[in-house]
């Protein structure tokens, strides 16, 4: 179960407005793309959404109830799990500890059992561990193998991005906030991030609102597309329909770039 | 279209593997499974080889060292609070035992009970101390640590003259400066503790005991939620993990393990004083742990252990002497690359001694002390008493010429500095380190100290971090 509501979502960074009362909602097992020119507030509403800053108005519902100002484990606890822009693995532990990590919340065994490592200390440092492979053998045998041990600092900037991926999916979490998953990729890797992200939903059954710049990515995945601009909703519905909306046009072409493939 | 996932470097990885070879690979890779076996099995022969009880207290001043530094290890290395006041806790931790186990306020309960106390209160100040944490960080926290040592240190000075509702006169909580003498010592199910080595043992066994239990600590979801805050304190937490909670539990932690060193500290010196908690204690753990390697609990241990007893190792001139060639032989090794030069660099060595000793007993008779019949005597210069001024100005020629050394980058230049840099270090030292024993002790500590951080910057047994690539 995960569906996000947002509702008149507003936050400014001294006097600048950067998210303008936003209504945004994701319905469970949905893919919505959010899309925009740079410094749109795309990464904005991710942070208020898994609560690295608070919303100044506006309300967040996960699954009908607020979860704004809660601390950010709790978020990620009820069910909000995200990847970063700025690529954030813990770059000075494994692969495999940076998705057990990740597992925290699923753990039941206290410090005070587990510094005496009885049993169940012991079984459930193995059940983790057997998660974050599984979780892992979703990118195939890229982050599998010897890969498992080597500290994650050792990793390609894709296979940062999987493994962030692979992180938040170990969370146990049903809303996945992916920011621009396919940044850095090449375009073999794009097409199978693409495909990976529909599975992701198909077969995992995740709820996600994805930011991408990569119109192929956004065209294949999306169920609905929101398209930003200064903090502002311009246009919402098929890829399509946005695509050939003229204020997304006006938008893109304004800052210079543009929405064509 | 290519397979999801697939990716050459894992599927020929056994192909591509490169595993240490060589009886010497073997020997590191035996060690690093068994040390803990190897150190058990030393600690455990070394009162018997080592013989009369100063070596004993040598040995306990060093495990307590280890007790200390794996406790703060969990507190810096792994979660990467800088905590200052980490000496406070080892200080609580004394003065609890002494408070309850002492004639200062008459109480004396069984040692289990006492120490049990004591460890569950200072963890109980450990969280409430520890909560600054949650929101500071680095050198914030530092700071903030560091006061509540200060704090603790002018209680302890202070506290001796208190004056009290519904008592008479002054009371005398902690001794003040005079501390408090006459601590009970430690018995545990009837057996008496009435020697350091009975002291030494009940230490060995508590190092152990905590070795394992950190070790099995950072397998768990609680050591890797340690690390992963050490690491970004943000994106732990959007992955379920409380920070906060985490850190405070990491600094009561230690704060517990700091006062049941304590407590063994007070009992085996049968006192505790304010003056053994200050700053300069806290320096040595942290020379113990950053020298073993930040993160890891056998470097904690090695660190701790070649702290506290190679300054000991020292003291000797025959210990001082061993330590003096086997660090220059070890510096050679590695100034020398690639090895194979060394078949130049030494015979220099050695020829340029006999060459500079004949043409100064030639040029200058009076200068040289001809009596000196040591083995290298008659390879270095052996100057007489009233030659003091020239082996001062060689000892500053000396320094120019190491720290020629690691400036110099082209490798004829950097060789011949070492050739003459060994022959120069040899001449000082026989000539005026030996004879003064304590400054000696501290040079060569230190420089022992640079050359090990020099050569492993993250420490003996620690991993080089990454920050950013
Ligand atoms: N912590 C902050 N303090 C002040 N200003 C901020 C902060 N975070 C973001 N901003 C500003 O808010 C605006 C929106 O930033 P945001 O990162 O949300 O854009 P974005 O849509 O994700 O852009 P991009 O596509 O480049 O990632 C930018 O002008 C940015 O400079
Ligand atoms: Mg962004």
């Amino acid at each position: 179960m995960a569906t996000l509501e947002l509702s008149g979502l507003t936050k400014r960074f001294g006097g600048l407005l950067v998210v303008d009362s936003l209504d945004l909602t994701v319905a469970e097992g949905e893919i919505v793309s959010l899309i925009g020119p740079n410094g749109a507030g795309k990464t904005t509403v991710f942070n208020l959404i898994s609560g690295v800053f608070a919303p100044d108005e506006g309300d967040i519902l996960l699954d009908g109830s607020s979860i704004v100002g809660l601390p950010r484990h709790e978020i990620a606890r009820r069910g909000v799990a995200r990847t970063f822009q700025t690529l954030r693995v813990f770059l000075n532990m494994t692969v495999a500890e940076n998705v057990i990590a990740a597992e925290y919340a699923s753990g039941k065994v206290g410090a005070v059992r587990s510094f005496f490592g009885t049993p169940a200390a012991r079984a459930e440092a193995a059940r983790m561990r057997a998660v974050a492979e599984e979780r892992l053998r979703f990118f195939g045998e890229r982050l599998i193998g010897y890969r498992l041990d080597q500290p994650a600092y050792s990793l390609s900037y894709a296979n940062r991005r999987r493994l962030e991926i692979a992180r938040a999916m170990a969370t146990g979490a049903g809303l996945l906030l992916l920011d621009e998953p396919a940044a850095g990729m090449n375009p073999a890797e794009t097409q199978e991030i693409t495909r990976l992200i529909g599975e992701l939903r198909d077969d995992a059954g995740y709820t996600i609102l994805v930011i991408e710049h990569d119109m192929h990515v956004v065209e294949g995945i999306s169920d609905r597309v929101v398209a930003l601009d200064h903090g502002v909703k311009i246009a919402e519905g098929s890829f399509e329909d946005v695509a050939a909306d003229p204020a997304v046009i006006e938008a893109y072409l304004g800052t210079g770039g543009a929405a064509t493939k | 279209m290519p397979e999801i996932g697939t990716d050459r470097w894992v599927a020929e990885f056994e192909s591509r593997r490169v595993r240490r070879e060589g009886p010497w690979g073997r020997l590191v890779d035996w060690t690093s499974r068994h040390w803990l076996g190897l150190f058990v099995v030393a600690a455990v022969v070394y009162p018997f080889v080592i013989g009369g009880d100063f070596g004993i207290r040598v040995g306990v001043n060093a495990l307590l060292l280890a007790m200390l530094a794996i406790g703060l290890n969990v507190v810096v290395g792994y979660t990467g609070l800088l905590d200052l006041g980490y000496v406070a806790y080892y200080g609580l931790g004394a003065y609890g035992y002494a408070f309850l186990a002492s004639e200062q306020f008459g109480i004396h309960l069984p040692t289990l009970l006492v120490v049990g106390v004591v460890a569950l209160a200072v963890f109980g100040i450990g969280l409430v101390l520890g909560q600054p944490a949650r929101r500071l960080v680095g050198d914030y926290l530092a700071i903030l640590t560091l006061f509540f040592l200060q704090v603790f240190v002018e209680l302890a000075l202070n506290l001796d003259r208190l004056d009290l509702p519904f008592v008479d006169g002054p009371v005398s909580i902690t001794g003040g400066p005079n501390g408090i003498a006459g601590v009970d010592p430690m018995e545990i199910f009837g057996f008496r503790f009435g020697q350091v080595r009975d002291y030494y043992f009940l230490l060995l066994v508590l190092v152990v005991f905590l070795i394992v239990g950190v070790t099995n600590l950072a397998r768990s979801r609680t050591g890797i939620g340690w690390r992963a805050i050490r690491e970004d304190t943000l994106a732990a937490e959007h992955m379920t993990i409380p920070s906060g909670r985490l850190k405070v539990l990491a600094y009561a932690f230690g704060a517990a393990v700091a006062a049941v060193s304590g407590t063994v500290f007070a009992a085996v010196q049968l006192g505790v004083f304010p003056q053994n908690f200050t700053v300069a204690l806290l320096i040595v753990v942290y020379a113990a742990l950053v020298l073993g390697g930040e993160g890891s609990v056998p470097g904690a241990l090695v660190g701790a252990l070649i702290i506290a007893m190679v300054p000991e190792l020292l003291r000797t001139p025959a210990g001082a002497r061993l330590l003096f060639y086997g660090g220059l032989a070890v510096a050679a090794l590695t100034l020398v690359k690639p090895r194979r030069r060394l078949l130049v660099v030494v015979p220099g060595i050695v020829a340029t001694g006999l060459a500079v000793r004949s043409l100064v007993t030639a040029l200058w008779p009076d200068l040289v002390d001809v009596e000196a019949a040591g083995m290298v005597d008659r390879w270095v210069v052996r100057f007489v008493p009233s030659a003091d001024v020239v082996v001062s100005v060689l000892f500053i020629v000396t320094i120019a010429v190491v720290l020629g050394i690691v400036a110099v980058r082209r490798r004829g230049a950097k060789d011949a500095l070492v050739v003459v840099g060994v022959y120069l270090l040899v001449l000082v030292w026989e000539n005026r380190l030996v004879e003064e024993p304590s400054i000696t002790r501290q040079l060569l500590f230190g420089a022992l100290l640079v050359v090990l951080m020099v050569a492993r910057p993250h420490g003996l047994l620690g991993r080089p971090r990454v920050e950013v690539v």
